[in-house]
């Protein structure tokens, strides 16, 4: 069954979950403008991102699949994957 | 021309003490680190001390991005590098790409983690497993993430010999620096305080279920009751004498002179253990004879066949209560993958000081134990040469000897 969502993940949101859920490199400010800064830059690889994945289905019920998820290389990407509703189903 | 492989960096992480110094004062003072199971619930178990590492707060030790990946064997094991790197004074940067590599121990792997995301998974489901989990519970982590983080590309690799590891890993470091590497990381630092880490140990029927910490691991004692497992472990920049000494280094404990193992013959098989054997080859190994070890780092099982069969080898091998044997692993447990390590380091402290740290908490040897064991209070002596045991279940022995450097 398909349940639609009317959850918007924010960028605050998503640092937040990142923070939490992978740890934050030194000397980076995730607080700054990094909505295209490369997640490469913010010190997070591919494993980092699959579990904040793991973390916002958890907390919002919105499924992302894992293989889209390593296409997202910045933080706008990525919460345009999670905000489109793409793989909503829970 | 024949290298010489030394130690010019320990950094350990022992129930009775974080870090070299506070380990090494408490193990001349006797003070034990084994009390009851603070890890998890124990009380269901029949084994319920162990010795936990104190004061070790990770945050303090462990960069941010690494603490959801790490197990608490992990984070041990990377704090213990970071002081064996800076206590060895090496600037990794000044060594080529690939000249230095890391060799660690392991037994189980990092089982408190990997327990924690099973449990997820059975009871909560695949979406909350850990993305770490991949590689974080696996048996040559604490290899990967202090390769990684100090950006060791030279050869490196995870030696799984049960409690012999330690030993086999320093082994194994010896041979990559005479094959012209600059320097390996290595040693091995265990931690399995959890129920999946106990029930194996608890199968193997040699953990004491005494319930006094005072009574609970006292090897070659009469009332030897079998072993306290704990956490911790010894890491060892193992270097190239030349290489040390060309850039400068500070200090060198000693060499790693003699090095062998054996494994047991199969049970059934009427042949003696490997014990004698091991023992014999690193002597040779190290172009010393009997006369010239001036004190052994027992295996120390705490069990007492084993302890039998341990004091029967040594004086086999050099005569009745001839050299002085000592366990101070009495105070803190068998560390699993990371006691020989320590024993290891323990050693080269003991040689750089001139004392033989006692067997805290054991009065005297079982009668009929033909050893000389140091009890009671440190010998000084004058050491140039130690030996370390130790054997791991399913028949693994190993023997290092290391050596004050001239």
């Amino acid at each position: 069954m398909t349940t639609t969502t009317s959850t918007t993940v924010t960028l605050a949101d998503l640092t937040r979950m990142l923070r939490e859920s992978a740890g934050e490199e030194e000397g980076i400010d995730l607080d700054g403008d990094v909505l295209d800064t490369p997640f490469l830059e913010l010190g997070y690889d591919s494993l980092a991102l699959l579990q904040v994945i793991g973390e916002v289905q958890r907390t919002y019920g919105i499924s992302v699949p894992d293989d889209a998820v390593v296409d997202a290389e910045t933080p706008r990407a990525l919460l345009e994957l999670i905000n489109s509703g793409q793989g909503s189903e829970a | 021309m024949t290298t010489t492989t030394v130690v010019t960096g320990l950094g350990i992480a022992a129930p009775n003490g974080l870090g070299t110094e506070d380990y090494w004062k408490a193990t001349l003072a006797g003070e034990s680190g084994i009390g009851p199971v603070t890890r998890f619930d124990a009380t269901r178990y029949p084994a319920r001390l162990a010795g936990e590492v104190p004061g070790f707060v990770a945050e303090e030790h462990i960069p941010s991005r690494l603490m959801p990946q790490t197990d608490h064997m992990t984070r041990l094991a990377l704090a213990a590098a970071e002081w064996a790197l800076e206590d060895a004074g090496i600037d990794t940067g000044d060594v080529p790409e690939y000249g230095m590599g890391t060799v660690t121990s392991a037994s189980g792997g990092a089982v408190e983690f990997g327990q924690r995301e099973l449990q997820n998974l059975w009871s909560k489901g695949k979406e909350h497993v850990s993305a770490y989990q991949s590689f974080a519970w696996f048996y040559a982590v604490n290899t990967g993430q202090i390769s990684i983080r100090h950006k060791l590309r030279g050869p490196s690799g995870v030696l799984l010999t049960e409690q012999a590891g330690g030993i086999d890993a320093i082994g194994q470091a010896r041979r990559h620096v005479r094959k012209g590497f600059q320097a390996v990381v290595s040693g091995g630092v265990d931690a399995g305080i959890c129920p999946w880490g106990w029930v194996p140990q608890l199968a193997a029927g040699l953990m004491s279920t005494e319930q006094d910490p005072a009574r609970a691991f006292l090897p070659f004692s009469a009332d030897a009751s079998g072993y306290v497992v704990g956490e911790g472990g010894a890491i060892l920049v193992a270097e190239d004498l030349a290489a040390a000494r060309a850039r400068g280094a500070s200090h060198v404990y000693g060499e790693i002179a003699g090095y062998a193992a054996t494994l047991d013959p199969a049970p059934g098989s009427g042949r003696p253990p490997g014990l004698v054997k091991a023992v014999r080859t690193a002597l040779a190994d190290a172009g010393l004879a009997p006369a010239d070890i001036d004190v052994v780092f027992a295996d120390a099982a705490g069990v007492p066949e084993l302890d039998r069969a341990e004091a029967e080898a040594l004086a086999e091998v050099f005569g009745p209560g001839a050299v002085p044997v000592t366990a101070p692993k009495s105070s803190t447990g068998r560390l699993l993958a990371g006691g020989a390590a320590l024993d290891a380091a323990t050693a080269l402290l003991a040689l750089r000081d001139g004392v033989v740290p006692h067997t805290a908490g054991v009065g005297a040897p079982a009668a009929g134990y033909p050893i000389d064991l140091v009890t009671g209070a440190p010998r000084e002596a004058d050491l140039r040469n130690a030996l370390v045991l130790a054997r791991g279940h399913g028949g693994f022995n190993a023997a290092l000897v290391v050596s004050r450097t001239a």
